[in-house]
């Protein structure tokens, strides 16, 4: 072969139909950019319409994000043979690329090639070209081979009304057709040349298949070839913005504009505007009211089943899937935002929140995130559920026990309804009083140890906070705490929606902590870590106990023995700690640092963690469910070969806790405090051998006291 | 002389126990010389006022198709006739549903202050003082009525009079009485709705296990049921368990559910509201479980433990099954 | 529809240390929160999705001192159009006799078609108010409702009567029903929503606008005095087990079979 570039076949210049082949493929150029460009625009204007969200900051990170998690396609192997399929067929996407640019080059210039693409680079291009469509198509096979035969379960989603499956199969045929299409133009070019290569195999196969056809017959084959590809190009590209496929288009900018850290900030009720009060409405009730991003969002959602895979809610048989909610919401908006014809009258259409999606639905989300960490194009679930949630309560359509707990926190500063003065009666337990002082406004301490409401007042959780005071104590820290000036953090109050409720709690936290000099705060409870450090803005650093006792042992100030029993320990990361704040080996470092203490790691864990159910005041509230979070999460940690699981939040105690009574556990498992567990290690803690002689095993109360 | 009215509730075709409770009652406010009467109202009354004369002086009998189903509005219109006619010292009803409905207007139209739910009521010289609950029942409060020329009403809290025992025959004169001319009530009764059918009877268990809020969860339920079921009990509850949709109203024990009189009655989480309690009347022998130690059903029970529920009642439930086996 | 809607505050008693007041009259109430009592809270959500069902206008009316005005607040923030604040000193002490006599006087020549109450409230616990309003009025009334419907100038309402039974009746209109809890959800009241009624006008009664002299209200004109409050004697009462929970358990099955109970 002397140029990689074909001569046999001109589409340019061969007519079609009496017209000239530029001519044709020049108007098959034009209707399809007039019809796209009508289309994205169609699909634009409701961005354009929407709340306003500046996503063009940290332009770094952003280019960073788009570099690994878009091109780099970086979380699709979680699941790995999907993944592998789709890093496959995007990958070759961007090889083909280049091609279909020629191709349509060659629709006005024969024997048109890329600049810098008519030499060996072109050459080579055209070998790794086909060589990428066997694997495209191979790909295509297999995805369609799971769809339609292997099925597995997060293609369908429980709550689906419709079934999108249709549309992916007509995807994987077009894709299809592109290839071979493609290789018959170029095969019946080869078979007219005369030559084949095994450097393209696909269009060797199609050369070799037609080799015996007639000369005009390989014209013919070969140029419908060619038309077929382009025409299904065009085609393809119209099609991708009317479908679910859309975020062939949508995916790499909205991972451009995703949210960056700290995944914890939830988003203000409307970007731009300081004070709630201000705004006339608050909440999200119609499409919108959602921000341009949270539009694109719904735009770009593949209905892969990821998220609904991963989340808790859905797993327990809540009427919450978070696909259905993107899917929902983008048939809605290709419905109400119409490409054809007039809007339909904003009455006609069903309301957003209450009829697309119920307030069941909202109600069921613990905010745990583990749909905004697995999604591969990066959508966001828990701000829009917010927002949602916004305005439900600002309608008054919250469930009665929520009701009742929100009212308590505002009468009392915490959900359990009591008197707001006993907040700092924890320190003192049965056993005698934990070294933390009650701060008066004017005092200062080294560390303020910010309890919040579940530590402050269940009397299992108070424990905790003892634990935690024993241990600080034991490195020689100085310790207070705000007492009966602290009030419940906000946090949850805040992503139920309840958003005056939040700011008024943060003001009187905030003022309770200006009156006091501290050097820093630490917490036991990963939603107040979360709260105060990117809900309030504090000028103090904020650090979870795990990360203060991590950094007490780094620095010699805590001297860790071993613990009795021979049990086997798992870490459980909690939703706020991991995902949302990244802090995930800290507490694996502290359990490290204990002596002997055999621990084994949970499949689901770190970011793939599975919520305990304590997010969104579930405690309070119950929504309907067919199992508890926290017995499937018990049943991991079985399996895992643990019969210890160490928290590091108060609300992943009681309900693993709950679930092993609920689940016939007791006495096999337990659930321990990483406090509680490193109080246990301490020097002082330890059995005294004052009765026995020299060395010898003391009594063992292990764990069961 | 003291002229005493006992307005006589009936259920299911029957006199209700109270009106015998407040004859007791009535029989000590009236001292020796004065009267106790009875009104009765309703259709096709013989035999009931028969037995009412057994134990009342007089017995006025309002018998009419007009009064068929108990009205507050219809018996209303005609008792405000009775005790302006008869000039009643004092007006006596049950605490119920329907004296809510009944006292409240009547005792304005006539012109008397009422008393409300009292356990206990006395003369004090020519007006009225009594003991009742307030503040949710956690507090006793004593009042007193101002004069007043229109007589005096008070409800009376079921159970806290003994009843008292007919006599053999009937000693008292059944005075039937007529509807006034302008009887026009502005309301009637158009059906009355039962409780779902098909469900356990509590009212015939001579063991309940009876839940309240301190359940917190519907799931817990299952808990009670395993003791009900070790304790060859029924399970019954207190009105929050119904209003959250947790058991059927059939099972509601209360002023607003039913009156049960078992032999044992267990309160699990059950605060013991004079709401509830006054649905559980006779000789019960009544168990409370609560863990907060000033619940007042602690008042009330003969026995208690304080504590948390969900450790007790799983080892009340060994307990049963040991003793039952 | 024209609705009334009477409301009161009350003290928050869950979770509460009850102590009596040094005067012996009321509770000692420096720990103490209140709130709208509850059956309230109920009657308030019904007259509001009355009026979003059948259009008109809500009034809430109270009688309380100068907190009071916060349950008003509240029946703003869920729906109702106007507030009327019934406040003056003399009104301390009443009885729901002077209670409903001075929402008579206040509600004067209004002609409501339908003016709701809470069945009872959580302090008082009399249950009286409505009905003698109603008396007073001169209206029909039905007490403890569990369900309202209006069809023009009637209302079908279904109320609990005896034995776990309720009865639906037709009433006619206008009416003053009172309503049982559980009769329907009421709407959440967000911080939010109560800023945004926080500047309304309430329009503030006191004895001589109504027509009333300090002798026929509050104490001195009650019919009714409350003359002590007490806490029930803690003596008597149930025989409370000690010991552990097994121990416990065991000595109260042996009592219950002492009984015969078993």
């Amino acid at each position: 072969m002397s140029t990689p570039i074909q001569t046999a076949l001109e589409p340019a210049t061969t007519p079609l139909f009496g017209i000239p082949g530029a001519g044709l493929h020049g108007a098959l150029l034009v209707v399809t950019v007039v019809a796209l460009v009508w289309i994205l625009r169609k699909r634009a204007a409701l961005l354009l319409a929407a709340a306003p969200d500046p996503r063009m900051d940290r332009i770094g990170e952003r280019l960073y994000a788009l570099a690994k998690i878009g091109f780099g396609q970086w979380r699709q192997p979680r699941y790995l043979v999907a993944g592998l399929l789709h890093i496959c067929i995007f990958g070759g996407f961007l090889v083909l690329l280049l091609r279909s640019l020629t191709m349509l080059g060659e629709g006005f210039v024969p024997a048109f090639s890329l600049p810098g693409f008519d030499g060996a680079l072109g050459e080579f291009y055209l070998g790794v070209k086909d060589w990428t469509a066997v694997v495209i198509l191979i790909s295509c096979a297999l995805a369609a081979y799971r769809r339609l035969v292997v099925r597995p379960a997060r293609y369908h989603d429980r709550h689906a009304q419709r079934s999108h499956s249709a549309e992916g199969l007509i995807i994987l045929g077009l894709i299809s057709l592109l290839m071979v299409a493609d290789a018959v133009y170029e095969g019946s070019a080869m078979a007219l040349e005369g030559h084949t290569t095994w450097a393209l195999p696909l269009a060797s196969l199609f050369s070799g298949l037609l080799s015996e056809s007639s000369p005009a017959t390989l014209e013919r084959l070969g140029l419908g070839g060619f038309w077929a590809h382009n025409i299904v190009l065009c085609a393809f590209s119209c099609y991708l913005p009317i479908s679910k496929h859309f975020h062939v288009i949508t995916s790499l900018p909205n991972v451009f504009f995703m949210k960056l850290a700290p995944a914890g900030r939830v988003k203000p009720p409307r970007h731009g505007v300081e004070k709630s009060e201000d705004l006339e409405k608050i909440g999200v009730s119609r499409l919108e009211d959602f921000s341009w991003k949270h539009l694109l969002d719904f735009y770009t959602c593949t209905d892969c089943g990821r998220c609904s895979d991963v989340c808790p809610a859905y797993r327990t048989g809540t009427p919450l899937s978070p696909r259905m909610i993107s899917v929902k919401s983008r048939d809605e908006a290709y419905e109400a935002w119409p490409i054809f014809g007039k809007r339909p009258a904003a009455d006609s259409r069903p309301q957003l929140v209450g009829e697309v999606i119920s307030d069941d639905e909202l109600w069921a989300c613990t905010t745990c995130r583990a749909c905004e960490d697995v999604c591969p194009v990066t959508i966001e679930y828990v701000d829009k559920i917010v927002d949602m949630r916004r305005f439900l309560v600002d309608d008054g359509r919250v469930p009665a026990t929520m009701q009742k707990a929100l009212s308590k926190i505002e009468k009392r500063g915490n959900p359990y309804g009591k008197m707001g003065k006993k907040r700092g009666e924890w320190i003192q337990g049965d056993e005698g009083e934990a070294d933390v002082r009650i701060l008066e406004p004017g005092d200062q301490a080294a560390w303020c140890f910010f309890t919040d409401s579940a530590v402050a007042f269940d009397p299992r959780l108070q424990e905790i906070g003892r634990a935690l005071g024993q241990v600080l104590s034991s490195a020689g820290e100085d310790v207070g705490t705000l007492g009966k000036d602290e009030v419940d953090s906000g946090h949850e109050a805040r992503r139920i929606g309840e958003e005056g409720l939040f700011e008024v709690l943060r003001e009187q936290n905030c003022e309770a902590l200006a009156e006091r000099k501290v050097g820093r705060i630490v917490t036991t409870d990963p939603h107040a870590f979360n709260a105060l450090r990117h809900d309030y803005e504090l000028e103090r650093p904020v650090l979870h106990h795990s990360q203060a006792i991590q950094e007490l042992i780094q620095s010699g100030k805590l001297d860790l023995q071993g613990i009795e029993g021979d049990r086997t320990y798992t870490f459980h990361d909690p939703c706020y700690l991991g995902r949302h704040n990244d802090v995930y080996d800290e507490p694996r470092d502290v359990l490290d640092a204990i002596p002997g203490l055999r621990r084994v790691e949970m499949e689901a864990s770190r970011n793939k963690s599975f919520c305990c159910g304590g997010g969104s005041l579930y405690l309070f509230h119950e929504g309907e469910s067919e199992e508890r979070m926290g017995e499937v999460r018990i049943g991991m940690a079985e399996e895992a070969g643990a019969d210890v699981v160490v928290t590091a939040c108060p609300f992943c105690l009681v309900n693993f806790e709950d679930a092993i009574k609920t689940t016939g556990r007791e006495g096999k498992m337990e659930v321990i405090d990483l406090a509680e567990l490193v109080a246990r290690a301490l020097p002082e803690s330890q059995p005294t051998n004052e009765t026995s002689k020299g060395l010898g095993t003391a009594e063992s109360g292990g764990l069961q006291e | 002389m003291k002229k005493i009215l006992v307005i006589v509730e009936r259920h299911a075709g029957a006199i209700d126990d109270s009106a015998w409770e407040l004859l007791t009652l009535a029989r000590a406010l009236a001292g020796g010389d004065g009267t106790v009467s009875a009104a009765l109202l309703g259709e096709g009354l013989d035999a009931l006022a028969a037995e009412l004369a057994k134990g009342f002086d007089n017995v006025h009998v309002f018998d009419d198709s007009r009064l068929a189903v108990p009205d507050a509005e219809g018996d209303g219109l005609a008792l405000v006739a009775l005790i302006e006619r008869e000039g009643y010292s004092l007006t006596l009803a049950a605490h119920t549903n329907l004296s809510i409905d009944l006292l409240p207007w009547l005792s304005v139209k006539v012109g008397g202050p009422l008393l409300a739910d009292c356990f206990e009521l006395a003369w004090r010289g020519d007006e009225l003082e009594a003991k009742r609950t307030v503040f949710e029942g956690k507090v006793h409060a004593k009042v007193a009525t101002s004069a007043s020329d229109k007589g005096y009403f008070a409800t009376v809290r079921g159970g806290a009079f003994e009843g008292a025992a007919p006599a053999a025959n009937a000693g008292g004169a059944i005075q039937p009485e007529s509807l006034p001319a302008d009887f026009a009530p502005r309301r009637k009764a158009l059906r009355t709705v039962e409780p779902e059918a098909g469900e356990v009877d509590i009212t015939a268990s001579e063991v309940l296990i009876a839940v309240g809020r301190g359940i917190e969860e519907e799931e817990n339920l299952e808990i009670i049921n395993s003791l009900a079921e070790a304790a060859g009990a029924a399970v019954c509850c207190s009105r929050p368990v119904v209003d959250k949709g947790w058991l059927p109203k059939a099972r509601q024990v209360g002023t607003s559910g039913l009156t049960v009189s078992p032999k044992l009655y267990v309160a699990v989480g059950i605060s013991g509201s004079f709401q509830h309690m006054g649905g559980v009347k006779g000789s019960s022998y009544l168990v409370a479980i609560n863990k907060d130690a000033k619940a007042p059903i602690f008042g009330v029970a003969d026995v208690g433990i304080v504590g948390d529920l969900f450790e007790v009642i799983p080892a009340l439930e060994e307990e049963f099954k040991k003793v039952r086996s | 529809m024209d609705i009334a809607v009477c409301v009161k505050r009350v003290p928050d008693l869950t979770e509460a240390e009850i102590e009596i007041d040094s005067d012996g009259l009321s509770l000692e109430d420096s720990d103490l929160d209140y709130d709208l009592n509850e059956w309230d809270d109920f009657a308030v959500e019904a007259a509001v999705q009355l009026k979003e069902k059948h259009g008109g206008k809500v009034t809430a009316y109270t009688v309380g001192d100068d907190d009071a005005e916060e349950v008003l607040r509240r029946a703003l923030a869920m729906g109702a159009d106007e507030a009327i604040h019934l406040c003056d000193d003399a009104f301390a002490g009443s009885d729901p006799w002077g209670i409903a006599q001075a929402l008579q006087r206040a509600i004067g020549d209004r002609k409501f078609d339908l003016i709701l109450c809470g069945a009872i409230s959580s302090d008082g616990t009399s249950g009286h108010t409505g009905g003698m309003l109603a008396a007073l009025l001169d209206l029909p009334q039905v007490a403890l409702a569990t369900a309202l419907e209006v069809n023009g100038d009637k209302a079908e309402v279904c109320h609990e009567v005896e034995g776990g039974l309720e009865r639906v009746v037709e009433i006619a209109l206008p009416a003053v029903i009172t309503v049982q809890s559980g009769i329907n959800e009421p709407r959440y009241v967000s911080i939010r929503g109560i800023r945004k009624v926080a500047g309304m006008d309430i329009d503030v009664k006191e004895c001589d606008d109504l027509g009333l002299d300090s002798g026929q209200v509050g104490d001195a004109g009650a019919r009714v005095r409350l003359e002590e409050l007490a806490l029930p004697p803690t003596g008597g009462g149930a025989e409370i087990l000690e010991g552990s929970i097994d121990e416990m358990v065991t000595t109260l099955i042996e009592r219950i079979r002492e009984q015969g109970a078993l």
